[in-house]
């Protein structure tokens, strides 16, 4: 009986639909929560893993020995490694493609080096134009570590106590 | 005859004064429905077009004037293309008949509330023209279920008007703000709360708003009855829901919540108190749409029929029962015109 009537009185007051619109009310006060993106950013990890880059050691030598590490635990199967003998003896990659289409930014190939040459950068805003520009050649990765340099350094700085 | 032209002249004018404010108004309640949608949502809505996106009506409207009016090859042309204006000039027309201040009203008709009524009736007719010439299922179901639901809510909203100008005297919309003089607590709202009530969620439900919008429900039927429409011809309905939605508004800040008159006696009345109370109700019409989902369609007609009629019919018995005997501070009218 108290129950029916209970229902009557609230349905008749329309007491959901307020507290439905209390609610929404509040969210309208409410301070945003949006990031205004191509002008605001959200704060990054310094192990964001973003556009891969080789690095070269302070001389202008390239780190990359192909040892073919990453190739091999590629888990995308995204690399592609070709080497050779230089001529002053040491080995070297004649051919390093990443296939970004491929690419799954996992992080291992960073983690198999055991000369830091390829690493992943911070960089996330990138595109391509043409067909066949999703394969990064070891000259795009080359100019890539080249400019960007200063940051992949400190980062790795920064991480180098969990390592 | 020169004496004729210069009232169509002048009568003109004022028609454009009146409808041109309304265009930009319905152009930024847009704007505005998209705006506090989206902070209800944690968002933010339009903010690129212009400062703070205070241009993005204007981009709205040049895409749609830019796009093509596609007329279906079984539609029956000329209906088709006539629905669009049948649901946006009445939806114009009731205008004639709005008080804004004491004696700014472009007809001071003593029949404007039956004017406003017919009005917004014929409104209908446009929606139904719309789905039945398109020739097509969606639309056809969509001016169906519209027909029916305007009709139901129809008859509640005349109720609850019955309730306004039993207590006002006047069928004059003019007469009836003048008879809730006197601050706050002699608006219609307070006596006739539950009438207020009834009248603008049957508001709601006349311009096909959620949430009762089974009319255009995209989940079930596309758009209802404008699928067929692109372009200009869309636009215009689209103007039409919109210019409703203001001119519900506007009826119900004359009826209930007295026009152009001031909250607080002291304070002079003036226009900004009009369109101040017009916005508040266009605000909840826009809180309704963030807030409610839709209805099922079952359920709106027992709201209509089984729920709003009743309600309205014994309040308007409870009127006319406290006007007979006097009572109270509301309800001495008859005191007042004998004595």
């Amino acid at each position: 009986m108290t129950s029916q009537l209970s229902k009557y009185v609230k349905s008749f007051t329309l007491w959901e639909l307020l507290k439905g619109m209390s609610l929404t009310g509040r969210y309208f006060v409410s301070k945003g929560i949006t990031i205004q993106y191509p002008e605001e950013k959200t704060p990054q990890s310094h192990r964001f893993r973003g556009l891969h880059a080789l690095r070269r050691y302070p001389n202008g030598e390239e780190r990359c020995i192909a040892c073919k590490l990453c190739e091999a635990v590629c888990p995308a199967l995204a690399i592609t490694i070709d080497s050779e003998q230089r001529e002053d003896g040491t080995r070297r990659t004649t051919r390093y493609d990443i296939d970004l289409f491929k690419c799954i930014f996992c992080g291992f190939c960073e983690e198999a080096c055991p000369v830091d040459s390829i690493v992943e950068t911070r960089v996330f805003e990138y595109h391509f134009e043409n067909r066949g520009e999703q394969i990064m050649t070891k000259d795009k990765l080359l100019a890539i570590g080249d400019k960007y340099e200063t940051q992949i350094a400190a980062d790795r700085a920064a991480d180098s106590a969990f390592r | 005859m020169l004496d004729a032209l210069l009232l169509l002249i002048t009568t003109t004018l004022k028609i454009v004064a009146i409808i041109l404010p309304l265009l930009i108004s319905v152009a930024y309640l847009t704007l505005a429905e998209r705006k506090v949608i989206g902070s209800m949502q944690v968002r933010v809505g339009p903010n690129r077009v212009g400062w703070k996106g205070l241009g993005q009506p204007f981009a709205d409207l040049f895409k749609l004037l830019t796009k093509e009016v596609i007329v279906p090859t079984n539609s029956s042309r000329f209906l088709f293309l006539v629905a669009p204006v049948l649901s946006l000039a009445p939806a114009f027309a009731a205008w004639a008949v709005v008080p804004f201040t004491d004696g700014l009203v472009l007809a001071d008709i003593n029949a404007g509330l039956l004017y406003v009524l017919a009005m917004t009736s014929i409104g209908v007719y446009g929606v139904i023209i719309a789905g039945w010439a398109s020739n097509s299922k969606y639309a056809f179901l969509g001016a169906m279920r519209s027909a029916a639901q305007i009709v139901a809510y129809e008859i509640a909203m005349g109720f609850a008007l019955i309730g306004v100008l039993m207590v006002a005297g006047s069928l004059n919309l003019g007469e009836i703000v003048r008879a809730q003089e006197g601050g706050f607590f002699s608006w219609f709202l307070i006596p006739l709360f539950p009438l207020a009530v009834v009248y603008f969620i049957s508001g709601v439900a006349e311009t096909n708003r959620a949430p009762f919008d089974v009319a255009e429900g995209e989940s079930e039927i596309v758009a209802g009855f404008h699928v067929d429409y692109s372009g200009m011809a869309f636009a215009v309905f689209f103007l039409a829901e919109y210019a409703n939605m203001i001119m519900i508004s506007v009826l119900a800040v004359v009826m209930f919540l007295g026009g152009w008159l001031s909250p607080i006696g002291f304070i002079p009345d003036g226009i900004h108190w009009f369109f101040i109370k017009t916005a508040v109700m266009l605000f909840f019409f826009l809180w309704f749409r963030a807030t409610f989902p839709r209805y099922r369609y079952d359920q709106i007609m027992r709201l209509g029929w089984k729920v709003f009629i009743p309600v309205t019919i014994v309040w308007i018995a409870v009127v006319g029962f406290a006007i007979y005997f006097d009572i109270g501070p509301w309800f001495d009218i008859r005191s007042g015109v004998t004595g």
